[in-house]
């Protein structure tokens, strides 16, 4: 590129004074900017009202090229299929034959199981659920981890309810737009998910890398009891995050605790099931207790 | 300057193996001027389609996508000096802001700084090819997105800082493209 052939606009006074204008307020500008993201560092959730008008704005481009892109993958996935047919139709009556036996077996555990669960009185309640919807985009440039979900408020989406896949937790819900919501995934720094061992429950806390994967550390110091091939999840602490949902299966063992890549993988996920946000029965009760109280204030 | 009047009879003749549209017989083909809204809006709305290439359906697990609508500004900034007066970094980036995840504010506050540094660069150097232009939009790059992960680690929490790295890398083998793409809208862009 040549180099401009004349900074300066002539003998004009005003031209003169138009260009200093734009320097000044090219400074001005930047000058603003700093409180904008002074005042957005102080409230994260400030600005909240103009991304939700951004989001809302794409989501229909950002649905059609998603169902696109689904009908594509669902396309080549029918085709390789029926190419192989032959050979799957024979391995697969192999397999089933094999599996016959295993399935009877299957079938008898299952009724010991369930007359063992109703001798612990353990029954599983089935999980409060809002609105199914599909991820349709993630901030894929920023280091932050956020998805957009295709529904909100119009499924009566909440800040804060838990956002799940059917292979594990997806993360929570951060901002609700009238027809999006914005969803912080579980592998955000800034996202802490009380966690235990799947099979010991041992307590620890899993935190965002935001490379994809998380780090478990332990509550417990200097025990770090954790092995490659660990699944972690959900302990229930703290609310939100209901007990026993899978989050992350153990990488690898580092000196403080553990390297994990979550169980869900949020772009291979064909649906989320938001559900409501889980408060132990402790602060449900200590809830309805308060109510109680303020009711028999009010009749007294 | 008008065009001199001509007979049809002398028009059609050398139009017969011109391949043209056929209102553009009877307009004039000398001293055209382009349309200053193309002209005007072409840059500023790529950038802004730059920004919100992020809505596209990818959901990825790291910051991997190079930012577009980043690459565009400074493609269109490096490539045609005074294509903009110096504070649009600042709506732009405001734009920008909104379909990032970033924290509002940080890219309007970055763009504004890279049109500034932009100017001061154009002040000393006398003559730049595209290498040098390469170069410049490198360092800006890198700035840029570290500047943006130090924000973001501001108002959330801080990540590390080699998850950036592979979005870097990828957005400096990208900038050539832009480039070419950002040259190919600019011969359209002035096309009379």
């Amino acid at each position: 590129m040549a180099p401009p052939t004349n900074r300066r606009p002539g003998f004009s006074r005003k031209a003169q004074y138009g260009l200093f204008a734009t320097y000044v307020l090219a400074i001005a500008g930047a000058i603003f900017a700093v409180l904008l993201l002074i005042i957005s560092i102080a409230d994260p959730a400030g600005f909240a009202g103009l991304r939700k008008i951004g989001t809302e704005i794409t989501a229909p481009a950002s649905r059609i090229a998603d169902s696109i892109r689904r009908s594509i993958g669902g396309m080549t996935n029918n085709m390789s299929a029926y190419l192989d047919a032959s050979k799957k139709n024979a391995a697969l009556e192999k397999r089933v034959q094999r599996q016959h036996t295993r399935l009877l077996k299957a079938r008898a555990i299952e009724i010991e199981n369930a007359r063992l669960r109703g001798l612990l009185g353990l029954v599983e309640t089935e999980a409060d659920k809002v609105a199914i919807g599909r991820l349709i985009s993630s901030s894929s440039t920023s280091s932050r981890r956020l998805a957009t979900l295709s529904i909100g408020s119009n499924y009566n989406l909440q800040k804060s309810q838990v956002v799940v896949g059917p292979s594990g937790l997806i993360g929570r819900i951060v901002e609700v737009g009238p027809t999006t919501a914005r969803v912080l995934l579980i592998s955000d720094a800034d996202n802490v998910v009380p966690v235990m061992r799947g099979n010991d429950g041992q307590p620890a806390f899993a935190t965002g890398l935001g490379n994809g994967l998380v780090v478990i550390r332990p509550l417990d110091l200097g025990v770090n009891p954790f092995k490659p091939g660990d699944v972690i999840v959900t302990s229930g602490n703290g609310g939100i995050y209901r007990p026993n949902m899978p989050v992350a299966v153990v990488l690898k063992k580092t000196v403080d605790g553990a390297i994990g890549r979550p169980l869900a993988h949020p772009a291979a996920t064909p649906y989320a099931l938001v559900i409501k946000e889980y408060l132990p029965e402790a602060t449900a009760a200590q809830i309805v207790n308060e109510e109680l109280a303020k009711q028999s204030e009010k009749s007294e | 300057m008008k065009t001199p009047k001509r007979s049809l009879k002398t028009l059609k003749a050398p139009l017969k193996h011109l391949p043209i549209r056929p209102a553009r017989t009877y307009e004039s083909r000398l001293n055209r001027e382009q349309s200053t809204t193309r002209v005007r809006l072409v840059p500023i709305l790529t950038v802004m389609l730059g920004s919100m290439l992020t809505t596209i359906p990818l959901i990825t697990q790291e910051p991997i996508l190079p930012p577009f609508g980043l690459l565009m500004f400074l493609a269109w900034r490096l490539m045609r000096p005074g294509i903009w007066p110096a504070w649009i970094g600042l709506p732009l980036g405001l734009f920008d802001d909104l379909f990032s995840g970033q924290p509002f504010g940080s890219s309007g506050l970055i763009w504004s700084v890279l049109m500034i540094t932009a100017e001061i660069i154009d002040s000393y150097a006398r003559w730049r090819d595209h290498w040098q232009d390469w170069l410049i939009a490198t360092a800006m790059i890198i700035s840029a997105l570290f500047a943006g992960l130090v924000f973001a680690g501001w108002a959330y929490k801080p990540t590390g800082v080699s998850v950036l790295l592979p979005q870097i890398l990828l957005s400096i083998m990208c900038y050539p493209l832009v480039v070419r793409l950002c040259s190919l809208l600019d011969g359209w862009r002035l096309a009379k």
